[in-house]
């Protein structure tokens, strides 16, 4: 199997996949989820089946001074109402003044209160950690392959590997929190750090293998040395990420709404990460040994 | 005695221990500690709030007193609200986080969290020493600010003096070299105990923190000057405790509430059920698929998949780790992990039995060339997993730090069970098959050449 000569073809479907999220990522942006701008969400569930009109809902939200509140449907009796921050006291007054105007019981499955000034240091920190493990990571792998030429190279190549998983993930939340109202909360970050863990464990099993056979074999070209060990430790990744895949799947479809999203974004990252730490990561090795992009803006000399 | 089985007299007695701990429905006392399963508020239900300072951002806050707030609302919220196993800790140096299961109503429980406490010095009439001593540590009921609406019978003490009319409170060293904890109180506080001390010169007069005694010292000589001391085979620590208690029985910073999340029972019990299921879901089609692909070693892997799940397990509850919906999910995730060391070695086992080499060698080689990628790869796991921790804990989020702990718990047990338990237990049921009768067996389809 040759990878390495498709490389331009592998990554020219990397940039097909990512594209279209980076436009609607342009279009409609992300919608951010009260851990980070900071607000309220409540979850209600309207125990007599008399689940009131979400115009009646906001309404009444309204009469208490918050005309942003945006109710809307989460279920057969079910309601999710967002609104600017709100303490414990009024939505309590609100929940006892609606049970009565609908006449039902009102169970609040779930309260969501965040101060404004969290929700920006949340923001704050949560780049801070996205940085920090690029960077940590980048710097481990410089280190575990310090004993092979140009080890900084495995370093960058991974990072961009994972950078490429990143913008997939991004992309793909961008379109889904479009169709399906997802917001970008601080479980997405997690799902996020563990798909660039995931992403770069990937790459660094090729790599691995790339390390052990230029040791066995210091005369083959370094591009059949890539593609040896790719083609080597194929198997291997799509199994691997075929076991993870197949239990985050298991999740998602029975594991509850609650972290439906979470999961539903780490199987996009593992699936990107495998992709990537085949048909990007090593490649751009290969990129970089023949150092290609002094020929990228030239027309080839027939 | 062989390598491998030393490695299963080893690997025994851990896997049963495991068992026993993992499936145990109920609280296990070992050591005289209960071991039992921590679920996190998302699943059992209640209220997780931070509690950030009430002052300026510039204003810089001593960290003595950020921590003497935590313990007073830590005693208030084991104490007033009777929620079992309250969590209050700190956060960074300006927040608290609390963790009420079980609680439903928000609004009560914090305010009551977060109201300043009340310290009173009461008035205990003529009691003896022993009277005295058995009052320490009781509830008692007080007239101020009114009386209370108590059975007929209940005794209600007077109220001499509050804690608003400390003006200072240290520790110091007396004439003979014994701790004591001195105090000087305000105009008024000076008059109301010049007068009540001359009044009851060798009676016990109570301190009391929120409706309980927290000392009862004796008045030796009236205190005419308003200042005065409070002396009984203190250690230093416990003036300390003492006179932080009489410092601030009121919190020492104001506290806002900036965050609060609440989660009723019923989410959270639907939520741990759902997941349940969709963790053993989960864990038997990897459990098929692995089989399905690898056959033998494919069934080898399982039984060392199950000694890993019920080692973690067990670790969970030993530790113990509070399972919060991420932290099952980062658990199950790392089932996937655990089953990637196994498919890198047998992968490599199989290269090495396609050329040629003997079964024995081809597991102690498939092995060794396997581990510097399993070892390389899930280090880079873990870094992620530290930095999710230091992301989570900042804020109090137990969402992520619980499943940053559980998915890293997973990846160093599923280490070991990769080094140990595969290995191992590969050679015990491979050393008596020949491979080259039963080829099928492994999912190698040998070229008859190189036998």
């Amino acid at each position: 199997m040759d990878i390495i000569g498709k490389r331009y073809l592998y990554f020219l479907i990397s940039l097909i996949i990512i594209i279209p999220g980076v436009i609607a990522l342009a279009l409609w942006g992300l919608p951010l989820a009260i851990d980070f701008t900071g607000g309220s969400l409540a979850e209600l569930r309207f125990e007599s089946s008399n689940t009131p009109a979400l115009e009646d809902v906001r309404a009444l939200y309204a009469e208490f001074g918050f005309e942003e509140a945006e109710p809307r449907s989460s279920g057969e009796d079910t309601l999710i109402v967002r609104t600017k921050h709100l303490d414990n006291a009024t939505n309590n007054q609100i929940i006892d003044e609606m049970s009565q105007r609908f006449n039902s019981e009102i169970t609040i499955l779930r309260f969501d209160s965040v101060g404004p000034t969290i929700g920006k240091e949340v923001t704050k920190r949560a780049a801070g950690a996205i940085a920090i493990a690029s960077l940590a990571i980048m710097f481990y792998i410089w280190y575990a392959f310090r004993g092979v030429k140009n080890a900084h190279r495995y370093g960058i190549s991974a990072i961009l590997a994972m950078l490429h998983d990143v913008l997939v993930v991004f992309g793909v939340e961008a379109i889904l929190a479009h169709f399906l109202g997802w917001e970008l909360d601080a479980l997405f970050l997690v799902a996020l750090l563990t798909v660039i863990g995931f992403s770069v464990h990937d790459s660094i099993v090729v790599f691995d293998r790339i390390r052990e056979n230029e040791g066995l074999s210091r005369r083959k070209p370094y591009e059949v040395i890539v593609n040896n060990s790719i083609v080597q430790t194929m198997a291997r990744s799509i199994n691997t990420q075929l076991t993870v895949f197949l239990v985050l799947l298991a999740l998602a479809i029975f594991g509850g709404s609650t972290i439906r999203h979470f999961v539903i974004i780490m199987m996009v990252g593992v699936l990107s990460g495998t992709y990537s730490s085949i048909f990007n990561a090593s490649p751009i090795l290969v990129v970089w040994e023949n150092r290609e992009w002094k020929t990228w803006f030239r027309r080839k000399s027939p | 005695m062989s390598k491998q089985t030393r490695n299963l007299i080893i690997i025994i007695p851990i896997a049963l221990m495991a068992f026993w701990i993992a499936l145990s429905p109920n609280p296990i006392e070992i050591f005289g500690r209960t071991i039992a399963v921590h679920l996190g508020l998302d699943l059992v239900g209640g209220v997780q709030a931070l509690m950030e300072a009430d002052l300026p951002a510039d204003v810089p806050i001593p960290p003595d007193s950020m921590e003497t707030a935590r313990i007073i609302m830590e005693s208030r919220a084991n104490g007033l609200l009777g929620v079992g196993e309250a969590i209050v800790q700190l956060a960074g140096d300006r927040r608290i986080v609390i963790e009420l299961p079980g609680e439903t109503d928000p609004e009560a429980a914090l305010s009551v969290l977060g109201e300043s406490g009340l310290l009173e010095f009461i008035e205990t009439g003529q009691i003896n020493s022993q009277e005295a001593l058995a009052l320490e540590g009781t509830k008692v009921e007080t007239d101020y600010p009114t009386t209370p609406d108590v059975p007929e019978g209940t005794k209600i003490y007077h109220t001499v003096m509050t804690g608003s009319s400390l003006k200072s409170v240290g520790v110091q060293l007396d004439n003979l070299n014994q701790y004591v904890v001195a105090f000087e109180l305000d105009k008024e506080g000076s008059k109301i105990f010049r007068d009540f001390t001359t009044a009851h010169q060798g009676d016990y007069l109570a301190i009391v923190l929120d409706k309980e005694v927290v000392s009862i010292p004796i008045i030796k000589t009236a205190i005419t000057d308003g200042v005065g001391s409070i002396s009984g085979n203190f250690t230093n620590d416990t003036a300390n405790e003492l006179a932080i208690q009489l410092r601030y029985g009121s919190l020492p910073v104001p506290l806002k509430v900036v965050e609060s999340r609440t989660i009723g029972p019923s989410l959270g019990e639907d939520s741990l059920q759902k997941s349940l299921v969709a963790g053993l879901i989960g864990l038997g089609i990897v459990m098929i698929f692995m089989v399905a692909y690898y056959r033998l070693p494919g069934l080898v892997a399982d039984v060392a998949l199950i000694i890993y799940v019920v080692i973690a397990l067990s670790l969970f509850k030993i530790i113990p780790v509070t399972l919060t919906l991420p932290g099952i999910a980062g658990f199950v995730l790392s089932i996937g992990v655990a089953v990637d060391a196994n498919i890198l070695i047998f992968e490599r086992m199989k290269e090495e039995l396609k050329q040629g080499r003997n079964l024995n060698q081809a597991i102690d080689l498939g092995w060794n060339r396997a581990w510097p990628s399993i070892r390389d790869s899930n280090f880079a796991t873990l870094i992620t997993t530290i930095i999710l921790f230091w992301f989570g804990s900042a804020f109090g989020a137990s969402m992520v730090k619980g499943f940053a702990v559980t998915l890293a718990l997973g990846v160093l047990v599923s280490l070991f069970t990769a080094i140990v338990v595969t290995r191992s237990l590969l050679h015990l049921v491979l050393d008596h098959i020949r491979i080259a009768s039963h080829p099928r067996w492994f999912g190698v389809h040998m070229d008859p050449r190189s036998n």
